[in-house]
């Protein structure tokens, strides 16, 4: 399998064979001594050259995060053949783009309209948990085309609330 | 001895509680909100039932139907843990008409103890140190006058005063006009009462807190203190004893002090008396908290006494097993309260679920916990998820033992405040032990000087792609995070499923 996975910002190309003994690891086209092994769910442990990692998988409905020990990394996974991961990295820059609630909570207001244009980081809606207001703000410039939320409903994380195109 | 206690809380105390109550061979009983029903309380109780809906006015804080739940399971006594009804008065009232004893001292003493200037009177009388000010309210003609005495800066506090309403501090005498006005309009407004007192203003206190234990014999003994100042927002971040400023013969002093407010106050059970020290040791008294404390658990570690059996025994009419000579303090321990909330955001409130949860154990670690994995951390309660508590030898080698014990620490799904930790118990000024209130708001004004490093970006690259390998090669999709939070329903194709889950990214 070919991957290419963002690190913080940074690319990498990923080569991943998994074989009877262990793993065929190539990254940047490096040939890596990889030995990993799934602890639990979320929990790998990586030994590489004698040296030893325990790298944790944190995927919320929005992002996904690996630490390994106390630090922890952004990333973004591509299978470049995978229809999906074509259609997301061309739709990043442009297209549509969802406003999701990053944590369950309550709707307090909307502060724009269907159909208003805003530019981003312009805030569209607010919610409220643990007895405190959030902004949440939109991820471009462009036009909101639908709201979904409704003031006063209950939100779960992830739920989307407007879509910006 | 009881027959049964009702536990009239949630979260890590509750669970606290029904430990010592099992411990004690008592059975407990749980009561829960709306969103409590799958918390870990409700797991460790015998007895569990539901008391309303989330808003806890209308469950944790209702009176009437806490005390209801208690006839109709047999319980014979509560233990209110801390926060919700843990200092209200009318409710230990209640609990006593009702003939259902509560543990923690009585009504009267919490009333007492509860109005500023009552208290401070009452201490005046027992002799026990209080910031230099007036003793009860003041007109504006005397302030002056006693403003001078005392020496600016001072504060203005309203008599009925709490959350900082009222509140005025006073640099220079041709401030005090309009900062009396405005304190008194202000108290008015929010209490209903104008009264006003001075006191001086400490600057950057320490903030230093006794342990009290009181049975219904007329005993008093004082466990040590606990040194409190690492602080938000008047909250309480760590917490640990001994105090690095505190030596013997001011232990002693302090504890003397703390004996002597309690039993001004006909205190009975836990107490805490909450002092402030100043730059030149000398401490001051400042109030009482009537409850079992959330850092009880520093106290336990250095006396090797458990607090709740012994507040359960108090309230059972028992006299303290032990004399004050008895009371030996040994070691070093820290607390950190572990919050669900973002270190990164502004301390914002992260509740959610929790999708991966790593326990940190081994020598000198203890953990007074209220979550699981699989659990969700509800947004309407307080954010305190679990208490991480290190105890050693000395300050030292507690301290590595925290540090060693955050490192294996691991909550997933949701924020938690665990890096913060890790600055604090590296930052060169706290190993020193120079603390004082204000020592928590400079270390996050100052820029991070030695962060967690992020060298292995590529360790992380390929750990990517072996989840991804993984994952495919199990068709269920286990353990990704979409199967975790939505799982397939009975009887839906997994194609179907999978296209949903792919649709929602």
């Amino acid at each position: 399998m070919i991957y290419d996975v963002n690190i913080d910002g940074a690319d990498y190309r990923l080569e991943l064979v998994r074989e009877k003994a262990g793993w065929k690891c190539r990254l940047n086209g490096r040939e890596v001594a990889l030995d990993a092994v799934l602890t639990r769910a979320n929990v790998l442990s990586i030994v590489i050259g004698g040296a030893a990692y325990e790298v944790k998988r944190e995927a919320t409905p929005l992002d996904l995060h690996f630490w390994v020990g106390s630090a922890r990394y952004a990333a973004e996974v591509r299978d470049p053949r995978s229809l999906r991961s074509r259609r997301q990295a061309a739709g990043a820059a442009d297209g549509i783009r969802k406003l999701v609630a990053p944590m369950p909570g309550k709707v307090v207001r909307l502060l724009v309209q269907e159909k208003a244009a805003v530019q981003a980081g312009e805030g569209v809606v607010v919610i409220e948990a643990m007895k405190m207001q959030n902004e949440l703000k939109s991820p471009k410039k462009g036009v909101v085309q639908k709201i979904l939320a409704a003031p006063g409903a209950a939100v779960n994380a992830g739920d989307v609330l407007a879509i910006v195109e | 001895m009881f027959k049964k206690i009702l536990i009239a809380n949630r979260g890590e105390i509750a669970v606290r509680v029904m430990r010592a109550c099992r411990e004690l061979g008592i059975p407990s009983v749980a009561v829960y909100s709306e969103v409590d029903r799958a918390s870990l309380h409700v797991r460790h109780a015998d007895e569990a039932y539901f008391i309303g809906p989330a808003a806890a006015t209308e469950s944790y804080l209702n009176i009437e139907k806490i005390l209801q739940v208690a006839r109709r399971g047999g319980a014979d006594a509560i233990h209110p843990g801390y926060g919700f009804l843990s200092e209200n008065a009318r409710f230990a009232r209640a609990c006593q008409q009702a003939g259902i004893k509560f543990i923690g001292p009585t009504a009267e003493a919490m009333e007492l103890l509860g109005s500023k200037t009552r208290a401070r009177q009452a201490m005046e009388r027992a002799g026990v140190p209080l910031v230099p000010g007036s003793a009860r309210g003041l007109e504006f003609a005397e302030a002056a006058g006693v403003a001078k005495e005392v020496g600016y800066p001072i504060m203005l506090k309203a008599a009925a005063g709490g959350g900082g309403k009222g509140m005025r501090m006073v640099r220079a005498e041709e401030e005090l006009g309009s900062a009396f006005e405005t304190a008194r309009s202000e108290a008015e407004h929010a209490f209903g009462d104008g009264e006003l007192y001075i006191e001086k203003l400490i600057e950057n206190p320490r903030h230093i807190e006794m342990q009290v234990l009181a049975d219904e014999h007329g005993h008093t003994v004082w466990l040590g203190e606990r040194e409190c100042s690492v602080q938000r927002r008047h909250q309480k971040v760590l917490e640990e004893s001994p105090s690095p400023i505190v030596d013997a013969e001011m232990r002693r002093r302090m504890g003397e002090a703390a004996v002597k407010v309690a039993q001004a106050g006909g205190y009975t059970n836990a107490g805490t008396v909450e002092f402030l020290v100043d730059a030149n040791k000398n401490f001051y008294f400042l109030e009482v908290n009537t409850r079992l404390q959330v850092e009880h658990p520093v106290t336990e570690m250095v006396t090797g006494l458990d607090l709740v059996h012994l507040q359960i025994r108090i309230a059972a009419g028992e006299p303290l097993p032990f004399r004050q000579q008895e009371v030996q303090l040994r070691g070093h321990a820290m607390e950190c309260r572990i919050y669900a909330e973002d270190p990164d955001n502004n301390f914002f409130p992260s509740p959610g679920k929790i999708t991966l949860l790593l326990i940190p154990g081994g020598p000198g670690i203890r953990r007074d916990s209220g979550m699981y994995e699989g659990w969700s951390v509800p947004l309407e309660y307080d954010p305190l998820l679990a208490k991480l508590i290190g105890y050693g030898s000395d300050r030292r080698q507690t301290i590595m033992r925290l540090r060693r014990a955050l490192h294996e620490y691991f909550v997933g799904g949701i924020k938690t405040n665990i890096s913060l930790f890790r600055r604090i118990l590296k930052n060169p000024e706290f190993m020193a032990g120079k603390l004082d209130t204000g020592f928590l708001d400079r270390l996050l004004a100052s820029p991070e000087t030695d962060p967690v490093k992020s060298e292995h970006p590529d360790i992380a690259a390929i750990a990517a792609g072996v989840f991804a390998v993984l994952e495919q090669a199990t068709p269920t999709r286990n353990g990704s995070a979409d199967a975790q939070t939505q799982p397939a329903k009975n009887g839906a194709s997994g194609w179907k499923q999978a296209g949903r889950v792919e649709s929602l990214q």
